[in-house]
C-alpha cells in the first residue's frame, strides 16, 4: 500500500559537485601533463594563449547554456544567436557607421531580445525547450543570411573592433603577459555569471527551478517571470559570444554558428552540470570548454587528424557523464 | 490437506480458488500485514474492504506477485504455490486490473491486449490474427469494440474494458479489481457489472476492491474487512447491515491523547468558500473556517479533498465558485495569489510538489521569502535568510546538522516541518496541511500534532487533510466529509468514526448536515 510505505531515509556521506569539478579538473591537470611531456612546444607561452584565445567564444557560449540547462530546460540557438548578434554589431557599426559602443550594446541588447522570445514561447507558450530553442536556432540563421545578404559584413571602419577580442590591455601594461582581451572578457562574464548564480535571487531561481518547478510555483512564486529572465540573460551573453566572435574575425560572418551549441552543450556535460537541471557551476563549465580546447589544440600539435579530435572529444563526454551517474550510484 | 481433500469431497463446486492464510508484510518500519487471510471461491465476487492503509492492497499485491510475503501460505486449486514476479501470477491466471490504468495510449486496442505475446508469422507481426483474437475475446464478453481503435479515444469505461478482456486473454481464473468503478458514471457501472456476472457465471473468481458500500451490496457475494493490516472477518454480503461492516472497518479504540483544542466558535472567519465547483471532482462545495480553528477534511481516497484544496490555493483552475479572505472576496488565480492573501499549502506529496530537494534547508525555508531577502541588483542577503532559516529551525525543532544541510536527507517529518517553515516565513495565516503525517513516523506523528494545536493557538486558520479517521479526530474543532466530489456534511469534533464513515460513503449529500457547525 503506497501510504504506508516508509519514509526514503536517505543517509550517506554526502559528496557535493566539488568531486566532480575535481574530476574535471584532474582530467584537464592530466591533459596538459601528457601533452607537455608529448610535444615541447605544448607549453608554450603563444600556445598558452592560443589556447585560451580560442575557448574564449566556446566558453562565454558554454555559460550561457549552463544558466539554462540548471533550470532543467536546454538553449540550441546559442550558436546562431551569437551569429546574429554579430551581424547585428555589423549592421550598427558597418551599415550605419554608428560609434563602437553603440555598436557593443546593440549585439548584446539584440541576444537578450531573443532571449526573451525563446524564454516567453517555452514558459507562456509551453512550448518544451528543445522544440523553442530548435525553432529559434533556425529562425535567428536564416535572419543573420536575411540581414547580411549572405555577405559577411567586415569592420574595417571601426579600427577599435579588433581589439575587442585581439588586443590585450594586460599585455600594454605588463608586456611579458600579453593575455588577449578575449582571454579577460571570458574570465569576467564567468565571474558576473557566478556571481548571478550563488548571490542573487536570479540564480537561486534557477537552481530552485531545475530542482523543482512545481515546488517553485506552489511557493507563490512567478516562475514564468524568472524563467523568460532566465533565457534573456542566457540570451545577453550569446551577444557577449557574438561580439568576440566577429572582433577575431574581424567580420560577422553569418553562415557561421550552427555546432557551437553542441560544443556549449558539450563543455557544460564535461563541466558536471546536469541536464536534468537543478545541479551545475560555472567553473565546471570553464573547465569543461577549457578540456576541449586542450585536447584540439594538443592533438593538432601531435599531428592527430582533426577527423579523429571530434572522436576523442565524444568519448570524453560519454566518459565524463558515465563518472558521474557511477559517483552518484556509489553515493 | 487432507481437510482441503474433504472439503472438495462435501461441495465440489466450492473448492476455493485461491487461499492465503497467516500472511505477514513488512517495510522499513511499518507492519503493512500481520496474519492476514483471504479466500475466494470460483464464481465469487468476494469484497476486500478497510480504511486506507489497513493492507488491501498489499495482500493483492502479494497475491499479484509484486510483493513478496514475509510468512503465511498462498493456495491455488488447493495447491501452495510461490508467486514471485506478475508474470508469474499472470501465468497461473491472476490478473489485477489496477486503479491506474496501464495501458499505451498510442497503440490499438488488440495490440495493447497482446502486448509482448504478438502473434507473428515468419517473424512479421501478423496484425491481422492480432485483431481477430481481440474480436474474438471482445465477442466473448459480449462487448461491442473495434480492436483496431486507438486507446487514448476509448472512454476511461472502455478502457477499463479493454484492460479485462487482457486479463483474459491471460486466460485468468481470478481477477483483482482495485477501485474498479472510481472514474465511471452509472451507466459506465452497469456495463461494467454486466460483465463482472458473465465471468461470475464462467467461474472466475473475482476479488472487488471498494468503498462504495452500495456498489458492495449491489455486485458482492461476501466481504472479507481488513483493519490495520489485520483480518477481521468474512460475511455474506446481502444479509449483512452497512452499519456492521462500518463497524468492523473502524473497530479500533482511539488513543485517547488530550485533545488542546481551545474554542473557536466566536473567531472572526479567516477563509469562506462558496460553491466551489471544478468537473465532476468538486462539486458545489461550500465552507467557512476561522481564525484559531483546525477543520478536517475526511473522506475516502478520490473523495475531492486534495482537488478541493489545490482549487482554493489556485494550484488548479476552478470552474467556478467565490473565495472570501477575511471578510473580502479575493480573485485567486494561481499560487502566487493564493500566498499573496496569506494562503499556504503544504501538499501531499512533498517530494514531489512541496519541497526543492536539491536546495538545502535555509532556501527551502526562504523559498516563498525571496523578495523580501533581495537587496540592490537582486543580491540575496544571505546572512539575513540564514538567521530567518536558523530561527525556524530552532521554533519548530527541525531536526538538521545546520541550515545549509540538504533537504532531501532530512527524515519525512523535518521536511514537512521545513515546508511548514517555509510558509510561517511567508506570513501565512491560512495554512492547508494536505496528508501532514504521511510517510512519517509515529514520534514525529505526535510532534507535528503538537504543533498545528500551537499554531492554532497563535491564530492561524487551519484545515487538515487526512486519510486516517484518529489523526481528523485528533485535530478537529469541526470535520467536514467528502465523497465523490460533494461536501456530505459538515460534524462537529469528537464525531464517531462511524458517522463520519457513513458521510463519506453516501452519495448523496445530507441535506440538514450542510451547514452544521
Amino acid at each position: 500500500m503506497t501510504d504506508t510505505a516508509a519514509p526514503a531515509q536517505k543517509s550517506g556521506i554526502r559528496i557535493s559537485g566539488a568531486f566532480h569539478r575535481l574530476l574535471a579538473f584532474s582530467g584537464l591537470i592530466a591533459l596538459v601533463v601528457v601533452f607537455s611531456l608529448a610535444s615541447p612546444n605544448f607549453m608554450q607561452t603563444q600556445n598558452i594563449l592560443a589556447i585560451l584565445q580560442a575557448t574564449s567564444v566556446n566558453g562565454v557560449l558554454a555559460i550561457a547554456a549552463t544558466l539554462v540547462i540548471i533550470t532543467g530546460g536546454i538553449d540550441l540557438s546559442v550558436g546562431t544567436l551569437m551569429t546574429f548578434c554579430a551581424v547585428i554589431a555589423g549592421v550598427i557599426l558597418t551599415y550605419f557607421g554608428l560609434p563602437l559602443p553603440l555598436g557593443v550594446l546593440g549585439a548584446i541588447l539584440a541576444g537578450t531580445a531573443s532571449g526573451l522570445v525563446s524564454g516567453t514561447v517555452i514558459a507562456k507558450l509551453k512550448v518544451p525547450p528543445f522544440i523553442a530553442t530548435l525553432g529559434m536556432m533556425l529562425i535567428l540563421k536564416g535572419l543573420s543570411l536575411v540581414i547580411s545578404g549572405t555577405r559577411p559584413i567586415y569592420f574595417n571602419d571601426t579600427p577599435g573592433f579588433t581589439q575587442i577580442s585581439q588586443g590585450s590591455i594586460i599585455g600594454a601594461l605588463v608586456p611579458a603577459l600579453p593575455i588577449p582581451n578575449g582571454v579577460l572578457i571570458l574570465f569576467a562574464v564567468a565571474l558576473i555569471a557566478a556571481f548571478v548564480l550563488g548571490k542573487t535571487a536570479l540564480g537561486r531561481y534557477t537552481f530552485a527551478l531545475g530542482s523543482n518547478e512545481e515546488a517553485v510555483r506552489l511557493s507563490g512564486v512567478n516562475v514564468d517571470r524568472w524563467k523568460i529572465a532566465v533565457y534573456a540573460t542566457a540570451g545577453s551573453i550569446c551577444g557577449v559570444a557574438g561580439l568576440l566572435i566577429a572582433s577575431r574575425l574581424n567580420s560577422a560572418q553569418p553562415a557561421l554558428g550552427q555546432g557551437y551549441e553542441l560544443d556549449a552543450i558539450a563543455a557544460v556535460v564535461i563541466g558536471g552540470t546536469s541536464l536534468s537541471g537543478g545541479r551545475g557551476t560555472v567553473l565546471g563549465t570553464l573547465i569543461g570548454a577549457l578540456i576541449i580546447s586542450v585536447l584540439a589544440n594538443g592533438l593538432r600539435i601531435l599531428s592527430v587528424a582533426q577527423e579523429w579530435q571530434t572522436v576523442v572529444t565524444g568519448t570524453i563526454i560519454i566518459l565524463a557523464v558515465y563518472a558521474d551517474i557511477l559517483r552518484r550510484r556509489t553515493l | 490437506m487432507a481437510a482441503g481433500i474433504s472439503d472438495e469431497a462435501l461441495s465440489p463446486a466450492a473448492a476455493p480458488l485461491v487461499e492465503m492464510t497467516g500472511i505477514d508484510k513488512s517495510f522499513p518500519g511499518v507492519r503493512a500485514l500481520s496474519q492476514a487471510r483471504f479466500e475466494l471461491l470460483p464464481g465469487e465476487v468476494h469484497a476486500l474492504m478497510g480504511e486506507n492503509g489497513a493492507g488491501k492492497s498489499t495482500l493483492m499485491k502479494i497475491l499479484s506477485g509484486v510483493y513478496a510475503r514475509d510468512a503465511g501460505v498462498v493456495k491455488l486449486n488447493g495447491m501452495p504455490v510461490e508467486i514471485t514476479a506478475p508474470r508469474q501470477a499472470q501465468d497461473l491466471g491472476i490478473s489485477i486490473i489496477h486503479q491506474e490504468l496501464a495501458l499505451m495510449r498510442d497503440l490499438t486496442a488488440a495490440q495493447n491486449i497482446f502486448i509482448g505475446r504478438e502473434p507473428r508469422r515468419f517473424g512479421i507481426l501478423d496484425e491481422a490474427r492480432l485483431n481477430r483474437d481481440a474480436a474474438a475475446i471482445f465477442a466473448s464478453m459480449n462487448l461491442r469494440l473495434e480492436p483496431t481503435v486507438k486507446v487514448e479515444t476509448l472512454t476511461i469505461a472502455k478502457q477499463q474494458m479493454v484492460e479485462i478482456a487482457k486479463a483474459l486473454s491471460y486466460r485468468s481464473r481470478v481477477l483483482i479489481m482495485d477501485e474498479p468503478t472510481a472514474a465511471l458514471n452509472d451507466a459506465e457501472i452497469a456495463e461494467l457489472f454486466a460483465i463482472i456476472n458473465r465471468l461470475k457465471a464462467e467461474g472466475v473468481g473475482i476479488v472487488y476492491i471498494s468503498h462504495k458500500m452500495d456498489e458492495i451490496k449491489r455486485i458482492s457475494d461476501r466481504v472479507t474487512v481488513m483493519r490495520d493490516g489485520e483480518y477481521v472477518g468474512t460475511v455474506p454480503a446481502a444479509d449483512t447491515p452497512i452499519d456492521t461492516i462500518i463497524s468492523m472497518m473502524v473497530g479500533r479504540t482511539l488513543t485517547n491523547e488530550a485533545l488542546v483544542i481551545p474554542n473557536a466558535a466566536d473567531a472572526p472567519l479567516a477563509l469562506e468558500v462558496r460553491n466551489l465547483r471544478r468537473g465532476r471532482e468538486i462539486r458545489d462545495v461550500s465552507f467557512s473556517l476561522r481564525q484559531g480553528e483546525i477543520l478536517g477534511f475526511a473522506g475516502l481516497m478520490g473523495a475531492g479533498r486534495t482537488e478541493t484544496a489545490r482549487a482554493i490555493f489556485g494550484a488548479d483552475r476552478r470552474e467556478g465558485g467565490e473565495i472570501w479572505v477575511r471578510g473580502q472576496r479575493v480573485g485567486i488565480a494561481s499560487p502566487r495569489d493564493a500566498v499573496e492573501k496569506g494562503i499556504g499549502y503544504l501538499s501531499e506529496d512533498r517530494k514531489l510538489f512541496g519541497l526543492a530537494t536539491g536546495l538545502d534547508v535555509r532556501n527551502n525555508i526562504a523559498l516563498a521569502s525571496l523578495s523580501r531577502f533581495t537587496g540592490p541588483f537582486g543580491v540575496l542577503d544571505e546572512a539575513g535568510m540564514a538567521k530567518a532559516a536558523q530561527g525556524a529551525i530552532r521554533q519548530l525543532a527541525i531536526k538538521t546538522p545546520s541550515d545549509t544541510q540538504e533537504a532531501r536527507l532530512l527524515s519525512g517529518g523535518n521536511q514537512q516541518k521545513v515546508v511548514i517553515a517555509k510558509w510561517l516565513l511567508r506570513d501565512c495565516d491560512i495554512l492547508i496541511f494536505d496528508e501532514p503525517t504521511r510517510g512519517i513516523d509515529v514520534g514525529a506523528k505526535s510532534e507535528i500534532y503538537k504543533l498545528l494545536n500551537a499554531l492554532a493557538a497563535e491564530g492561524k486558520a487551519i484545515i487538515v487533510i487526512s486519510s486516517e479517521l484518529p489523526e481528523i479526530l485528533r485535530l478537529s474543532h469541526r470535520i467536514a466529509v467528502m465523497c465523490e466530489g460533494r461536501l456530505t456534511g459538515i460534524l462537529p469534533g469528537g464525531s464517531s468514526q462511524e458517522e463520519i464513515m457513513r458521510l463519506a460513503t453516501m452519495r448523496e449529500p445530507a441535506m440538514e448536515l450542510r451547514h452544521a457547525g
